[in-house]
């Protein structure tokens, strides 16, 4: 296990140490300490490595990652992981805004709270999200799983495409074009690997699915009011 | 008894038959108007303005005979790889999507065979487009359709869009006629919708969050790249400066004569500034800030000849981009599809549906049988020599005046025939020493 020091390290270092590690790597684990709260942490890392980063972080940890599993022990800024396309990120902590924004694969695992516009843009990425959202959360989300086990705030699901949302709280008001939909076997089954993933306390029979009601797919005069 | 002479019928100038055309097209549809292109209307522009030539206090430079250099370096400021090109003359960003693969190609054949670089746009980058092109810039949307960090980091230079010309404060349509299999994937979304391209990024805000964002770019890509900030001609002093501030290598400033794929005609018409007017402010924020020629700025919207590269070069720009014009040289509204544009409604010069992807030139569509009428090659080669000819005309120009480079070009050298182009580009009216709004009558 290899460790690098923030305080006496400088970002751009850090990051490409990093990302110079390979399939092949002999350095698999790497533990970050003293991050006070820097951005762009842990970006564009693509490699089978674990990383843990102790305390919490700026805006974008984690970024575009794909293959390493990153672990923040305390919270993130905005944008983790965003745009993220493999591997997984675990936050212990709370995230702010955007968290998982346009992700395209991997798992996002937020312990605590997620702010507003969660998952925003996702295009396939999972995000578990064990307590509450914010407003405007998985808003134009096109594809992938967001699995809230609190509340949700205004307008989730906003213009939603075909990601699907699961929501164990209540949900403050869906967005434009956001319905509740049927929760299949599959999705039950879906629910039951991805909570076992995050290690949730939460069975998928107390969750309710959204989904698009997919009227606005296609530009009509007639949906203008809903928007 | 002799006939009372008639006026002739009066048309109504407010009311024209245009107008009255689109009142009626209106009342049918209860859809405003979706169209491609830039701004139609008549605005101050780089033709209201002449160089002065060279006279008794200055020489010029023989034609054919002695250099004039037109290099270009874009990324100076922070970025460890620069892009150096042989010509001013850039591809603005344009997406595979609204265009086909083809004129993908074409554009990369052309811009690589002039020696500069072309862009992607909103739907990712194509292997075709890549392999096609020796400098890449790799658009960096709104909407993220296709991200990622591989695409990043074999890009030549990233150009983060924040505005366009055509709309600035818009996102963009794909409208489901053009949402091929490959688009759709690419995008990921499903075929045949309608696909949102979103008017602000979803993980910022504003210019500080710009810098942090910016700084994640670089460190995704060892900072290596050069960063553009595309900015739409609407507040260009204070959108530069803050572009600057945000840590650009280049501004990319897009007037209203700039292109889009799709967009409301009410938009495009009634939003944002002509390129003439935004040159003028941007230099002076870079000026302001010490950063003129720190950081390099390319001009786009309605640059269509030797001429409007070289006055734009004169104003301050370092270099500029074109899009509707490498269309043109394409083969996009040629007079050889007349035909078939009047049985689409409109004519040649006219036609501006490419939303709809029934071009009959093969250039704005997927559908197959219309792709084949483009032949890459052929159209990169046109390309390459409309680019030839325009670098040719700029530096005949430069030569006039005196200029051993074309960024050797001043506003000094321009004067301009009509006083709202003299206010907007800052020179004075022909024949006067009367700049409007900077020095009395």
């Amino acid at each position: 296990m290899q460790t690098i020091d923030m305080a006496s390290t400088e970002l751009r270092q850090l990051n490409s140490t990093l990302q110079a590690q390979s399939t092949k790597t002999d350095d698999a684990e790497w533990v970050i300490e003293n991050t006070r709260g820097a951005h762009a942490l842990a970006v564009g890392l693509d490699a089978p490595i674990k990383v843990t980063v102790k305390g919490s972080t700026g805006y974008y940890c984690a970024g575009m990652n794909k293959r390493a599993d990153i672990y923040v022990t305390g919270s993130v800024g905005p944008g983790v992981a965003e745009n993220m396309i493999s591997g997984s990120v675990t936050v212990d902590g709370d995230a702010s805004q955007y968290a998982g924004a346009t992700g395209h694969g991997g798992l996002l695992n937020i312990r605590g709270n997620a702010s507003s516009r969660c998952g925003i843009s996702m295009k396939g990425i999972d995000i578990v999200v064990h307590g509450n959202v914010g407003h405007m959360s998985a808003f134009m989300a096109q594809s992938g799983n967001l699995v809230i086990l609190g509340d949700a705030g205004d307008a989730l699901g906003d213009s939603l495409y075909e990601a699907r949302l699961f929501v164990r709280g209540k949900v403050k008001s869906l967005g434009a074009d956001c319905i509740e939909k049927e929760m299949r076997p599959e999705h039950l089954e879906f629910l039951a690997d991805i909570l076992k993933r995050a290690g949730a306390d939460a069975k998928p029979e107390e969750f309710k699915r959204y989904g698009s009601a997919r009227k606005l797919y296609n530009f009509n005069v007639d949906h203008a009011d809903e928007y | 008894m002799d006939k009372t002479p008639q006026t002739l019928p009066r048309q109504n100038w407010t009311f024209s038959n245009e107008i009255n055309s689109e009142i009626r097209r209106a009342a049918a549809t209860g859809i405003y108007d979706i169209r491609g292109g830039g701004a139609k209307r008549r605005v101050p522009h780089f033709d209201d303005l002449l160089f002065l030539g060279a006279s008794i206090s200055r020489y010029p430079l023989e034609g054919y005979r002695e250099k004039c250099e037109t290099s270009v370096t874009l990324g100076t400021r922070f970025a460890k790889k620069p892009i150096e090109l042989k010509i001013p003359i850039t591809i603005a960003g344009m997406s595979f999507g609204a265009l086909s693969a083809h004129a993908k190609e074409a554009l990369g054949r052309g811009a690589t065979a002039a020696g500069t670089s072309t862009t992607t746009g909103d739907g990712g980058m194509t292997d075709e487009e890549r392999g096609h092109s020796e400098k890449l810039v790799y658009q960096y949307l709104p909407s993220r359709y296709g991200m990622n960090p591989d695409d990043l980091r074999r890009a030549d230079a990233i150009e983060v869009v924040v505005g366009q010309g055509a709309k600035p404060g818009g996102g963009g349509m794909l409208l489901g006629q053009k949402i091929t299999e490959r688009v759709a994937k690419m995008r990921n979304l499903p075929i045949g919708i309608d696909q949102r391209s979103a008017c602000r990024h979803p993980d910022w805000t504003g210019p500080d969050d710009l810098e942090i964002k910016i700084l994640e770019i670089r460190e995704i890509t060892n900072w290596e790249k050069p960063i553009y900030i595309k900015i739409g001609g609407a507040r260009p002093y204070y959108d530069t400066a803050l572009a600057v501030k945000a840590g650009a290598d280049v501004v990319v400033l897009d007037g209203m004569q700039g292109g889009t794929a799709a967009t409301q005609d009410v938009f495009i018409e009634h939003v944002g500034q002509p390129t003439l007017a935004c040159i003028r402010p941007a230099v002076k924020a870079l000026q302001d800030l010490g950063m003129h020629r720190k950081v390099q700025l390319v001009v786009s919207g309605g640059i269509r000849g030797g001429a409007d590269v070289a006055k734009a070069l004169a104003l301050g720009a370092d270099a500029v981009a074109i899009g509707t014009a490498a269309l043109i040289a394409l083969g996009d509204n040629d007079p050889r599809w007349e035909d078939e544009y009047q049985k689409l409604g409109t004519t040649t010069g006219a036609y501006d549906d490419w939303h709809e992807g029934r071009d009959p030139a093969g250039i704005t569509t997927q559908d197959p049988e219309l792709m084949k009428r483009l032949d890459p090659v052929a159209a990169g080669r046109r390309l390459r020599n409309y680019l030839a000819v325009m670098t040719l005309e700029c530096q005949t120009l430069a030569r006039a005046c005196g200029k051993s480079h074309v960024h050797n070009l001043e506003p000094e050298d321009l004067c301009a025939l009509t006083m709202e182009a003299a206010a907007m580009a800052g020179v004075p009216l022909a024949g006067t020493n009367w700049i409007p709004g900077q020095s009395g009558f």
